[in-house]
Order: structure tokens, then C-alpha cells, then sequence
């Protein structure tokens, strides 16, 4: 496995306390990378590294052979943001119309996004009128209007019901196994099993790097949560 | 440099202003009412709303553009759509471009019927052409747009960014020349008003309405309008980080 996305010693300050401590790791394509850990510990900060919008104190941070959030990359990189960062004053399909022109997709991907997420039948609605799950989905679609070779989402299913949610991680596999690099994070456990690999975060320290079957055996605990908590008893385990 | 990207935000950003009914009325009928109010209350004094009117009539769409561009720009960081774009291939200059478009549109059609009322309706006159009128009110929107962009990245809330307007265009308005002309105030107060680029606006208007031959003055105060305008332009675009803490 070649690491599409390459980070090499990274540190994160912010306001005075270091967020991210002096992260090495390297992610590949193929597979789906859950970025997991509890709400603090500096998942979007990574993310938002990796995409090129964080301010960095040290280290190097580069995706597909280039330092991130280079020209280059801004086509080739998919992102979205925890909170959805669409117009709420548009509708669903002219948000998508917009992203789809400023990142030189084909128009006819609109209506193949909306229908991927499942909006087909709230296509003309204004998005601010939509629920936060809805709105995540917006959000969502914007970033696989042009197929990016790397697709970075920071909690994409946050308040989704759960058959969407599967449907969704379904999805993301298919696009592994075409060789997309996708790392997906999350705050909620019982999706760290459906990840191919495991980053557990933690006080801005990678606590754990292994797969969930793995992640289970070597803590000998019944589900995730146990095992994520057998590791913060136990100290990191690679 | 990207026609496709620049247009799609000019469109956009009409799009979303088209989805707000009210606030287009409020740019196209506040500048009338208050242009049919300020002729009401001059009434039997002509001679004053002449010589008021015009450099009004040119001033308006500059307040408006500089509150909508600074709420909307605000809202662009705030809601996280800025980082989002700027992680796509639109460049900052492709962002600031389609905003000016869009508002430079909106800005034409306010000059056409703000002039449309007080040249037809309440009989103003100029000198010059009422379109040489209208053009120094679409670049004064644009002016307006650009101090909305810079300042927009000072203000936190939407609360912050309304109230940079008193704060950031009422003294400019009072010191430009129309309440009282330049030569008439305090020594301190010329200083302070010859270094105000409102003050320029308001010259070029109020040459283009009442000096036949316009003068040299002119063509400097059309330089610094222009001048200004692009330098808050770069000043606002070097406050659209990609990079933030």
C-alpha cells in the first residue's frame, strides 16, 4: 500500500496548547480509514491539515506527492466540513449547480450526486429549510460531484438514520475499492467497524493504528468502546 | 483565472440575493423614498436640493453595497462556505471578481431608478449627463463593496458588521462636503476630510452635476475613487485566508 496522503511529524497549536503533538503517519488508497476518537481530541484539526486550511507550527503534511492544499490538489482532494458548509438561501440542486461549475464537474453529476445522497425528491428545496441531516447530505454530495482521488470527510453521517447511514457506508467502500483514498472520522464507535483500518485520536496523540478485528483481539474487550477505553487505561498499543 | 468560475459566482451570489425579495425592495425603494423626502423637505428652497441631490443620488448605492457586501461576505466566513470554497480551485481573485459583478449589476439597476425618480419625478438637474451621473454611482457601489469586503473581516457577528457602517461611513458622509463644504470647516476638520475617499466621490458628483467644465480636480477625484477601491479590494483579499488557526 502507497501512502496517499503522507504526514511527517506534524505539531498544531492553537491559542497556547498544542492540539496535535508531532503526528507521523501515512494513509493509502483502497481502503476506508476511520479517523476515531472523542470530540476535542483533534480530528478536525488533522483533517483540516490534510486539506490545507490549518495553520501549522511543524511538520509536513502532502497528498498525492504534493504539500497539502496545493492549486494542484484543490480538484483532486474532496472535503467536507463538519458543519455543512452550503448556501441555505439556494436550493439543493443550485448549491450543487454552483460547486459543480467552480470544481469543473460535468453538470450531469448534479443529479447524480442528489440521487447518491438521496435528496432526488428534495432537489428544488431551499437547503436552510432542510433538517441537519439533510443538510449534512447537501454538504456531503458537494464533495463527490467530480470523484476526487482523495475524499476527506469530517463526520459525514452525524445525525443520519441508520439505514442511510449504511447505505452511505456502503458507498464509501465502493469508492475504496475503485481506489479512491477516503479517511472518514467519526465520534461514534459503532462506525469505527465498518472502517478498514483504525486511527484512534486522542489529547491530539495517535493512541491506536490497526484494524477494528484487530483493535478487538488485542484488548480482548467485547465491543469498540470497551476496547477504546482498554487503551486509555493501557496506554497506546500499535 | 477562470470566466466559468468567476460567472458561476456572480450568479450564485444573484441567485441567493433573489431568494431575498425584501432586501432587493429595500435597495430599489429606501434610496427613492428617501430622495422624494429630502425634496419634500426643501420644499421652496430648489437651489438647495439641486445642489444636495444629485451628490445623493450618487452616494446611496455606495452605503447599500457596503452594508450587503459586508453582511454576505461575513456570513461566507462564519458558515464555513469561505474555507470550503477555498479548498476548491476558485481562486480569491475568481471570489472577489463574481461578488463585484453581481453587485455591480445590482448597483446599476438601483442608479437607473433612484435616477429615474429624481431626474423624472422631482426634477433634478445636471450639467453633465445624467449616464456620466449614474456611471459615478456604479463605481461608488463598487467602493462601497470593496470598504464592505475589508471590514467584514473585523466583525465577528452580523450585530459588529451593521454597525460598522456608522462607525466607518456616517463620518464620511458628514465631512465629504454635503452638509458643509470643504472650505467651510475647521482647519482640522479639511485635514482630516481631504484624506476621506468619500470626500472625492461626493467632488466628482458634485462637479458632474453643477461644474461645466468638470476641471482637472475631476479626473483626480475619478483616480482616487478607482485608486481606493482597489486597494481595499487587496487589503480585503489579503484578509480571505486559506489558512486560519
Amino acid at each position: 500500500m502507497t501512502a496517499t496522503i503522507e504526514i511527517q511529524g506534524l505539531r498544531v497549536d492553537r491559542g497556547g496548547t498544542t492540539v496535535l503533538h508531532d503526528l507521523t503517519l501515512g494513509i493509502g488508497g483502497g481502503v476506508v480509514t476511520g479517523l476515531l476518537g472523542p470530540s476535542g481530541s483533534g480530528k478536525s484539526t488533522l483533517i483540516r491539515a490534510i486539506v490545507g486550511v490549518q495553520i501549522v507550527a511543524a511538520g509536513d503534511v502532502r497528498v498525492l506527492g504534493l504539500p497539502a492544499g496545493a492549486s494542484a490538489l484543490r480538484s483532486r482532494v474532496g472535503y467536507v466540513t463538519q458543519s455543512p458548509s452550503v448556501y441555505g438561501d439556494l436550493s439543493v440542486r443550485e448549491n450543487l449547480t454552483y460547486f459543480a461549475r467552480v470544481l469543473g464537474a460535468p453538470p450531469a453529476a448534479v443529479d447524480t450526486v442528489i440521487e447518491r445522497v438521496g435528496l432526488a425528491d428534495m432537489a428544488t428545496h431551499l437547503v436552510g429549510r432542510l433538517s441537519g441531516g439533510q443538510k449534512a447530505r447537501v454538504s456531503l454530495a458537494t464533495a463527490l460531484l467530480n470523484d476526487p482521488e482523495v475524499l476527506v470527510l469530517d463526520e459525514p453521517t452525524v445525525g443520519l438514520d441508520p439505514v442511510l447511514r449504511r447505505d452511505l457506508w456502503d458507498f464509501f467502500h465502493e469508492l475504496a475499492d475503485g481506489g479512491t483514498t477516503l479517511l472518514v472520522s467519526s465520534h461514534v464507535m459503532d462506525e469505527a467497524a465498518r472502517c478498514d483500518r483504525l486511527l484512534l485520536l486522542r489529547e491530539g496523540a495517535i493512541l491506536a493504528d490497526l484494524p477494528p478485528d484487530e483493535l478487538l483481539r488485542r484488548t480482548g474487550a467485547a465491543d469498540l468502546d470497551a476496547a477504546f477505553l482498554r487503551l486509555v487505561e493501557a496506554g497506546a498499543v500499535r | 483565472m477562470s470566466f466559468s468560475r468567476t460567472a458561476a459566482t456572480a450568479a450564485r451570489v444573484l441567485s441567493q440575493l433573489r431568494r431575498d425579495p425584501r432586501t432587493l425592495a429595500l435597495l430599489l425603494v429606501v434610496p427613492c423614498v428617501l430622495m422624494i423626502l429630502v425634496d419634500q423637505l426643501f420644499a421652496g428652497r430648489e437651489a438647495v436640493f439641486q445642489s444636495v441631490g444629485v451628490p445623493m443620488l450618487g452616494l446611496f448605492p455606495l452605503i447599500s453595497m457596503f452594508l450587503v457586501t459586508s453582511i454576505t461576505m461575513l456570513r461566507e466566513r462564519t458558515t464555513g462556505t469561505l474555507e470550503r470554497l477555498l479548498t476548491t480551485p476558485l481562486t480569491k481573485l475568481e471570489l472577489l471578481l463574481g461578488y463585484g459583478i453581481a453587485f455591480a449589476a445590482v448597483a446599476i439597476v438601483q442608479a437607473v431608478v433612484v435616477s429615474l425618480v429624481g431626474f423624472g419625478l422631482l426634477g433634478l438637474e445636471a450639467t453633465h449627463s445624467e449616464l456620466l451621473i449614474m456611471l459615478l454611482a456604479v463605481a461608488n457601489a463598487i467602493l462601497g463593496m470593496s470598504f464592505g469586503l475589508f471590514v467584514s473581516a473585523f466583525a465577528q457577528t452580523e450585530f459588529q458588521a451593521v454597525q460598522f457602517m456608522p462607525a466607518f461611513v456616517l463620518p464620511q458622509i458628514l465631512l465629504c462636503g454635503l452638509f458643509v463644504a470643504q472650505d467651510q470647516m475647521a482647519d482640522w476638520l479639511q485635514a482630516v476630510s481631504s484624506v476621506l475617499p468619500l470626500t472625492y466621490a461626493f467632488d466628482a458628483l458634485d462637479r458632474a452635476a453643477h461644474d461645466p467644465s468638470l476641471g482637472p480636480r475631476f479626473w483626480v477625484d475619478v483616480a482616487v475613487i478607482v485608486g481606493t477601491t482597489l486597494l481595499a479590494l487587496v487589503l480585503g483579499a489579503a484578509t480571505l485566508r486559506r489558512r486560519t488557526a
